[in-house]
């Protein structure tokens, strides 16, 4: 049941996207986030999600496995969409249904955020489909690595991302586990009122947190014993390289922006 | 209540990039009241199969039979409590399924998810610490302040109090001390002689299967590749190396004898006591 989740998963595959040089993709998706946020009509939405979309095909990551792992984050998007419709009073009055008044604006508003989500959300879980966990966290580290001047511990907190990265396909399959072996001692994690829930995943939760407390004590002990001490005098066993294609893609990033600034209303 | 499997089919992850096929065309029968061993090389899917015995897992082909229920591929399955506490199964490192403040408690949850009273539960609590050799004081201890065997038999424990008619067991002394093993795994066959428990073993020990073992099916990437009486299982050493498995011991032992004897025993014997009392009923012979 865990199983369909696809955040922080990697899907190794040959494509473009794969491989490209991580900080690039980095600086794409900072760039495609704060982008976003300028598009406010129909034409600048419908250029994002062309963009979106020749991203989905370059990776070569099937749209039907990247909605279906989605879905969680998809009912969340439906139920901010619903907010929307159902709380703004803008515009003309499109429907009576008992108490509740939808507004036009409300509904034009709902899509928008709905699709800004959408488009946040799709380029998002690429990067980590088509990025090693590694590879994303060498990638932070270089593009911050000028802040180590300011004494700040860049290194270590890319390693932290990236731990918690490589653990969350881990935690699921843990969860899954555990969810199974209380199954079997009768719990039922799918019926019953809310507090009856509520109460049925303490024995999901507590021998969760007792598991991951205990994995990160012995990966850190693992860690020292392969002697492990922080960035200093480390040497690097993947080097990154920037290539053409990832110049295109800033260069991508750009034109981009340049389109929006022009098109948006 | 016998559980059979039908051209029992599973995959993990179906439907996604990283679907991986687990077990195929998997059929067997698992006679009420008998003491069934599967083996099988790591990864071949022992796991797998034993999670459809109590249809935690649905195969996507085929069906499963328990007792008269029936879980068939593409159905929805309701009302799978009366299955789930008939079929106990103890997983692989079940010490990861304690949870609650004390060993007490925690043994309680299985039997009281199923209706147990709590008093009777308590009662049950009582016996099962018994059975896995702790002493009643751990009842009051947190699960989390005992050693890595200690949790495993309260683990084990937990399952025992729901009084489950058949007993499944996946690895179930993988850790144990070499006493602590036999004990357990003792105990079990003395459950399933004297209370008529069907029990099923998942095991990487040839020596539990020979000694144990009524029926032993073994498994190969994820296919039935033998089922047999162990006898039978074991007298033939060489479809056993082939995938990966090997012969007791005891069966070792017995050949090397026989080499230096320059004429086979009468039969395969499967533990040390068998082979001791062949040994000196061939010498009462000689002399
Ligand atoms: N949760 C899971 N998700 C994906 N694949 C899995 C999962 N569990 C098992 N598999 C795969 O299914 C196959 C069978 O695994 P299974 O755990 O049934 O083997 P096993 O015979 O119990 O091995 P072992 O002796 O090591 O316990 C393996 O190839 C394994 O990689
Ligand atoms: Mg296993």
């Amino acid at each position: 049941m865990m199983e369909k989740m696809i955040v922080g998963r990697y899907l190794p595959a040959d494509s473009v996207v794969h491989k490209m040089d991580p900080r690039a993709k980095l600086l794409f998706i900072f760039g495609f986030v704060i982008i976003v946020f300028l598009a406010n009509n129909a034409v600048t939405y419908a250029v994002l999600g062309a963009i979106t979309c020749l991203i989905v095909l370059l990776s070569r990551v099937k749209l039907r496995f990247l909605i279906n792992g989605l879905k969680p984050v998809l009912i969340l998007i439906l139920f901010t969409f619903f907010l929307h419709v159902f709380f703004t009073k803008e515009g003309d009055i499109l429907a009576q249904i008992g108490f509740l008044t939808i507004y036009k604006g409300g509904v034009i508003k709902g899509v928008l955020i709905s699709i800004r989500f959408l488009l946040l959300i799709f380029v998002t879980s690429l990067l980590t489909l088509t990025t090693p966990p590694i590879s994303v966290t060498d990638g932070i580290e270089s593009l911050f690595g000028p802040l180590k001047k300011l004494k700040l511990p860049v290194h270590e907190l890319a390693l932290m991302m990236s731990i918690s990265l490589r653990f969350i396909p881990t935690l699921l399959d843990e969860t899954d586990k555990i969810m199974k072996a209380q199954m079997a001692r009768g719990a039922d994690f799918s019926s019953g009122s809310i507090p009856e829930r509520v109460k049925a995943v303490i024995p999901l939760l507590i021998p969760l947190f007792v598991s991951a407390f205990k994995r990160a004590e012995e990966l850190a002990v693992a860690m020292e014993a392969r002697g492990y001490k922080g960035s200093e005098g480390r040497t690097k066993y993947r080097i990154l390289q920037w290539s053409t294609r990832d110049t295109i893609a800033m260069f991508l990033l750009v034109a981009l922006c340049a389109a929006l600034f022009m098109l948006r209303s | 209540m016998d559980i059979k499997l039908r051209e029992v089919e599973y995959s993990y992850a179906a439907g996604t990039p990283f679907e991986r096929q687990a077990i195929m065309d998997v059929t067997f029968t698992i006679p009420s009241g008998q003491y069934v061993a599967i083996i099988g090389h790591t990864g071949s899917g022992k796991s797998t199969v034993l999670q459809h015995l109590n249809a935690l897992l649905r195969p996507l082909k085929g069906e499963i039979e328990i007792g008269s229920r029936t879980i068939a591929a593409g159905r929805k399955g309701k009302k799978l409590k009366d299955v789930r506490r008939r079929v106990g199964i103890v997983f692989q490192f079940p010490e990861h399924q304690l949870f609650d403040e004390t060993v007490e408690k925690d043994i309680c949850f299985g039997p009281m998810n199923f209706g147990v009273s709590e008093e009777e539960a308590k009662k049950r609590t009582r016996e099962a610490i018994g059975l896995v050799g702790l002493p009643e004081e751990v009842l009051g201890k947190s699960p989390f302040d005992l050693s890595g065997g200690q949790m495993r038999r309260v683990a084990i424990a937990g399952v025992l109090a729901m009084k489950p008619d058949v007993l499944v067991l996946d690895e179930p002394t993988a850790g144990l001390d070499p006493r602590g093993r036999q004990d357990i795994m003792n105990m079990f066959a003395t459950l399933q002689k004297k209370n008529g428990l069907t029990c099923v073993l998942v095991t990487h020990s040839m020596e539990d299967a020979a000694r144990y073992a009524d029926k032993i099916i073994i498994m190969h990437k994820g296919q039935v590749y033998r089922t047999g009486a162990p006898r039978d299982i074991f007298s033939d050493a060489d479809s056993l190396t082939n995938v990966g498995l090997d012969i007791p011991e005891t069966v070792r032992f017995q050949r090397m004898f026989e080499s230096h004897l320059g004429h086979p025993l009468d039969k395969v014997c499967l533990t040390p006591e068998e082979l001791a009392a062949e040994v000196s009923r061939l010498r009462g012979e000689m002399t």
